[in-house]
């Protein structure tokens, strides 16, 4: 039972780790327009370059 | 809150006051963000093809399209407005309606939603942390190890609950401090109690702790909190937004001089004058100048009305060709406008609050989730002979498992699958009880003019009329402003024709155009005026030199006019046409809908009225009109529709706003609203099925903690899958 000394603190810091992207994503606005950025992903016009980097976001 | 639409105004011009003032305020900024509601999007295409274009627009910094909200919103430097925007993608073929950027308003929302949405997540990390160690305690581990696990979870449940829970805490305390009780009072006490009684066992190292079901239960509970909030937030955004902002503004004359003041400053025996395309700011008489005045938003009226010195004019209505000066009869609360307003106001203090499904299963049940835990506890402590300690487990147990997990979800989910279903097909809901209302309905009426028909008059004989005769008449039109003439040279022009070099076009206000072409007189009018024999139908008259030709119009119906009613009618409602205009167009219009039952000249009062009887008699009715005729109408109706091209009065008074130009989601909110009721009753009946089940066994003090994450799980999950069912 020693290695719960280990597992649990590691399952905790994944949890954490998993909530901490969760709220990234929030601030970033990425569950803003869901319906939009399923469509987006069908745009080609970004296909061989990167979208310039929009100075705002 | 701010945030709620002012829920009525047939008074444009009180409404817009505070809005007045908000517009000087912002006018100065050096750079804006335009927000445009686009309703037509739908696909990748869309997106491109609208963001590429604009922002290759002068002036444009960066514009995103919205697809959920489908709506546009565009970073631009100062100059560029939202009607430049609206015409470009007008050009693009899509239509789009300016938004009031209430910027302010804005924020708050996405602030609140993203709050929400931070206390989900929140909880759900919570959740699914507590419940691997749950399972390691459900599966059998014993003694320190099972303490420790119990430990650990409430170490992560209680700053759980203290920021999760925050929501519920803080309304069950507003609603104790007001003395009512609401179904977040017992929320939270079960919340509390619960938390306690499972630190305090997993302190005395117990068999049983609820921590996995007080978190869970939080986040199923806020999961629906923020469905609830976002078809709320979605509708209310859209449908304050869609105001086309009018200043209350008129132009007084004093000895010639022209000055602009506020409509409220003008006193009887003023002089206004009202330029063309102006609206009449106040009740008056026409002191000097000739002109046509449109009125369709008062009367319903398809055709303008010729006005000149002697002729009364009322305030709202549209001067057309010719400037006009007005004498003040009656301003401010004595003007029509003013007096319609009252109406309106009679009309919603009449209807009664409507208490919806959710809320009354929400009365019936919030007592007895204390009543019945009070019950075990008391029952448990006599029967045990005073054993405290076990009493209050099955007190919680009871607690935790009565608490109405599903109930939170019931209503929000099938609320949201439905409005978002209407929204994708053009029909936005104002209001959160609009769709169970619709759902009672059996009778309908239908306003005529820019409800049924697009209030836009349309030449229906161009074929008769080839060569010279159309483009004479196409150069004399693009003169005027005049609805008829407009229409003339928009059909004129897509039909390919060129317009001649007529020479010295001038508008004779009032009566028509006229011009030079060939050394002949051509003239574009009113018959008697240009010396035509006038027709019995709508028309306009051209001459060159002897010779006349009649241009005949009609209003064109909007398009889904005839589906709609038929499909109500297939659907067993009645269908009522009342229109203000006069008996032979609505006879016509009726005929070729296939209404039987029409009534035309109606007063707002009467329209009002012959809802008010209808109500009397136990009918349910919903009103679907445009005008500012019709706000009393749509606010004494059961529930109400009107389209996106209506005045912002008629918008403001009714439940649910169609944001395209289609008529026939009316049609398909009719069916959809009483499919979700159904909906709402089956979700609520399978909660309260499970309880029936669940509760006798925690009451006989069987119920773990596993029971009771399993019954929420299940409930809340059956739920919203039943409500995904929705079609």
């Amino acid at each position: 039972m020693e290695v719960l000394v280990i597992l649990i603190p590691a399952s905790l810091f994944l949890g954490l780790l998993g909530l901490g992207a969760f709220v990234w994503t929030l601030r970033k606005g990425m569950y803003d327009d869901p319906d939009g950025d399923s469509q987006r992903i069908l745009d080609d016009r970004y296909d061989d370059k990167p979208k310039p980097v929009d100075p705002e976001d | 809150m701010s945030l709620a639409p002012a829920r009525f105004s047939a008074c444009p011009a009180c409404d817009a006051a505070p809005a007045a003032e908000a517009l000087a305020a912002r006018a100065p900024a050096p750079g804006a963000r335009l927000l445009v509601s686009v309703p037509g999007v739908h696909c990748a295409g869309c997106i491109s093809k609208i963001e590429q274009d604009l922002t290759r627009m002068d002036g444009v910094n960066s514009a995103r399209l919205n697809l959920t909200l489908k709506r546009l919103s565009v970073d631009a430097k100062a100059g560029i407005a939202a009607q430049d925007v609206i015409a470009r993608l007008d050009r693009l073929g899509y239509e789009a309606h300016e938004m009031d950027a209430g910027t302010i308003s804005m924020t708050e929302t996405e602030k609140q939603g993203r709050d929400l949405l931070m206390r989900v997540g929140v909880s759900g990390f919570a959740m699914m942390n507590i419940m691997l160690l749950s399972v390691a305690v459900w599966a059998g581990a014993e003694g320190p190890t099972r303490d420790l696990f119990h430990l650990i979870s409430a170490l992560i449940a209680i700053p759980t609950v203290a920021f999760a829970g925050q929501p519920f805490f803080r309304n069950a305390w507003r609603a104790l401090r007001a003395g009512r009780m609401d179904m977040d009072g017992p929320i939270s006490f079960a919340i509390i109690l619960t938390l306690f009684i499972s630190l305090y066992e997993s302190l005395l190292s117990g068999a049983h702790a609820y921590f996995e079901a007080v978190v869970m239960l939080i986040f199923f509970l806020l999961v629906g909190r923020y469905l609830d909030f976002r078809a709320r937030a979605v509708a209310r955004s859209a449908a304050q937004e869609l105001a086309a902002l009018e200043v209350p503004r008129a132009i007084r004359l004093e000895e010639g001089r022209e000055s602009t003041v506020d409509v409220t400053d003008l006193t009887v025996g003023d002089v206004v004058l009202v330029r063309p395309g102006g609206r009449v700011p106040v009740d008056g008489e026409v002191v000097a100048g000739q002109s046509e005045i449109d009125r369709s938003l008062l009367t319903g009226e398809t055709l303008p009305v010729f006005s000149a010195p002697g002729h009364k004019v009322s305030a709202g209505e549209v001067n057309l060709t010719g400037p006009l000066q007005v004498r003040v009869a009656a301003a401010g609360k004595d003007s029509s406008l003013h007096r319609m307003a009252d109406l309106v106001a009679n009309a919603e203090s009449a209807r009664t609050r409507y208490t919806t499904i959710a809320e009354r299963a929400a009365a019936a049940y919030a007592p007895t989730i204390p009543i019945l835990s009070l019950a075990a506890f008391l029952v448990w402590y006599w029967i045990s002979g005073g054993d405290l300690r076990l009493a209050l487990n099955i007190a919680v147990a009871s607690l935790i498992i009565t608490c109405p997990c599903a109930l939170g979800l019931a209503v929000p989910a099938v609320v949201t699958s439905a409005s978002g279903k209407l929204f994708r097909k053009g029909l936005l809901i104002k209001d959160g009880t609009a769709l169970e209302r619709l759902a009672e309905v059996d009778t309908v009426i239908f306003d005529k003019t820019g409800t049924l028909t697009m209030g836009t008059p349309a030449p229906t004989n161009l074929d008769q009329h080839q060569g010279e005769a159309s483009r004479v008449a196409l150069a004399l039109s693009e003169a005027s402003s005049h609805p008829l003439a407009a229409a003339l040279a928009r059909a004129l022009r897509d039909r390919g024709v060129e317009p001649a070099p007529v020479e010295g076009i001038t508008e004779q206000a009032g009566y028509g155009v006229d011009g030079i072409w060939q050394g002949k007189r051509a003239r574009l009018g009113r018959a008697p005026w240009v010396g035509a024999e006038a027709r019995a139908v709508t028309a306009a008259y051209l001459a060159i030199g002897e010779e006349t030709y009649a241009f005949t119009f009609a209003d064109q119906l909007r398009p889904g006019a005839a589906e709609v009613v038929q499909a109500l009618q297939a659907q067993g409602k009645a269908v009522r046409l009342i229109s203000g205009d006069v008996p032979a167009a609505v006879r016509d219009l009726a005929t070729r809908l296939g209404i039987a039952d029409w009534q035309a000249e109606a007063l707002p009062q009467e329209k009002a009225q012959a809802i008010a009887d209808l109500h009397a008699q136990g009918h349910k009715v919903l009103m679907v009109g445009d005008g500012l005729n019709d706000t009393v109408a749509l606010s004494a109706a059961h529930v109400s529709i009107s389209p996106a091209s209506a005045l912002d009065a008629a918008r403001a008074a009714s439940d649910m706003v169609l944001l395209g130009r289609e008529l026939s989601p009316v049609a398909d909110a009719v069916r959809m609203s009483k499919t979700a009721l159904q909906r709402i009753r089956e979700n609520l009946w399978q909660s309260g099925i499970y309880n029936v089940i669940f509760v006798p066994i925690a009451l006989f003090g069987f119920a773990t903690p596993l029971w009771a994450a399993f019954v929420m799980s299940i409930s809340s999950i059956s739920v919203t899958l039943n409500a995904l069912r929705l079609k």
